[in-house]
């Protein structure tokens, strides 16, 4: 019994994640990150 | 070479495979940057081919249409619960950098248990702190806000973006001020330490180790200690680098799957893989007998 729910909430915290990543997708936070990601981050090399 | 090692190095050079960005002093722009990597891997680095999950989750919460990124959570969520922090030990380029440095031949330091004990939850204050609380709250009046963990604190990015860029970049090496000089203190203090003690960075500083982390337990991917083989000999705990006692908690926050524990075990009673059977099946939890 306790197999089956540890089961569970793995799968739950699963199809958790790839729901959001399908949220993230659509409110297009991918192309946020994209954005950020091609031009060079001042922040990240200590720059800016 | 072991197969962790070669692993560590295919995905590192994988990972960061845009030779002629090291070259041309220039990052790579195309589509692949829209997903991220599972390591800690800096996106201004000149050969990385995804985005960093720290700073992509930064960088949304710093922009102007989010306060949370439910898209970099997810894939972070997604990882950890397949893999936990078996990312760390065979998927981090940072990891793997800090490993290398490790070999060079000195006397190893051994953190004393209770330094290490509370050093340890350092990682989580500064994903807590540096990674989601400051973006969100410090954001201006244009929802605009600092990536704080990579501007103060990752030598990852100063390592791998701006040392490189900086070489081949007269304007950029033209604008360093104290901001850079604080880095690469940092940096320094992040190399030296990883001479001496292994992997300093991922087991006190890194906020991703500390969110792979939550998920060790109860990952898919997981070890498990057969009680009926196990004799507490204790010889998994010595071999363990990340001063953990492998076969009490197999699934410790701090384990990065290496694997070095199963490979000291006598008795084979360590096992590792994909599995759905409970992650409190060790039973063992009497101390080690003096070895």
């Amino acid at each position: 019994m306790a197999r089956i729910r540890d089961l569970a909430v793995r799968l739950a915290i699963m199809a958790a994640a790839v729901l959001m990543v399908v949220i993230g997708i659509r409110n297009g936070e991918a192309r946020t990150v994209f954005e950020k990601a091609v031009n060079i981050c001042l922040e990240c090399i200590g720059i800016g | 070479m072991d197969k962790r090692k070669r692993v560590q190095a295919l995905f590192a050079f994988t990972t960061n495979a845009h030779v002629q960005g090291f070259l041309q002093g220039k990052i790579y722009k195309g589509r692949l940057k829209n997903m991220c990597v599972p390591g800690l891997n800096c996106y201004s680095c000149p050969g990385a081919l995804g985005a960093c999950p720290i700073g992509a989750m930064q960088a949304a919460e710093g922009s102007t249409r989010y306060d949370i990124s439910m898209y970099i959570l997810g894939f972070l969520m997604f990882a950890g619960i397949l893999f936990g922090r078996f990312i760390c030990g065979w998927l981090c380029p940072f990891g793997w950098i800090q490993e290398l440095l490790h070999k060079i031949p000195c006397r190893k330091v051994k953190v004393p248990p209770r330094v290490n004990s509370v050093l340890k939850w350092l990682k989580y204050g500064i994903l807590l702190v540096f990674v989601i609380l400051l973006p969100i709250l410090t954001a201006d009046e244009f929802g605009l806000s600092t990536p704080y963990f990579c501007k103060y604190i990752c030598p990852a990015g100063t390592l791998e973006g701006g040392i490189p860029l900086l070489l081949m970049n007269r304007p950029l090496r033209n604008a360093i001020g104290f901001l850079f000089s604080w880095k690469m203190g940092i940096l320094l203090l992040v190399i030296l330490a990883a001479v001496f003690v292994f992997r300093p960075f991922c087991r006190y500083l890194c906020p991703l180790g500390a969110f792979y982390s939550l998920f060790n337990p109860v990952s898919f991917y997981r070890y498990r200690v057969d009680a009926d083989k196990c004799t507490k000999c204790g010889k998994c705990a010595k071999a363990c680098k990340m001063d953990i006692t492998p076969y009490q908690t197999p699934n410790s926050m701090e384990c990065i799957r290496c694997g070095e524990c199963i490979k000291a075990c006598p008795a084979k009673a360590i096992r590792n893989g994909v599995s759905s059977a409970s992650p409190h099946e060790s039973t063992v939890t009497e101390p080690p007998k003096p070895v």
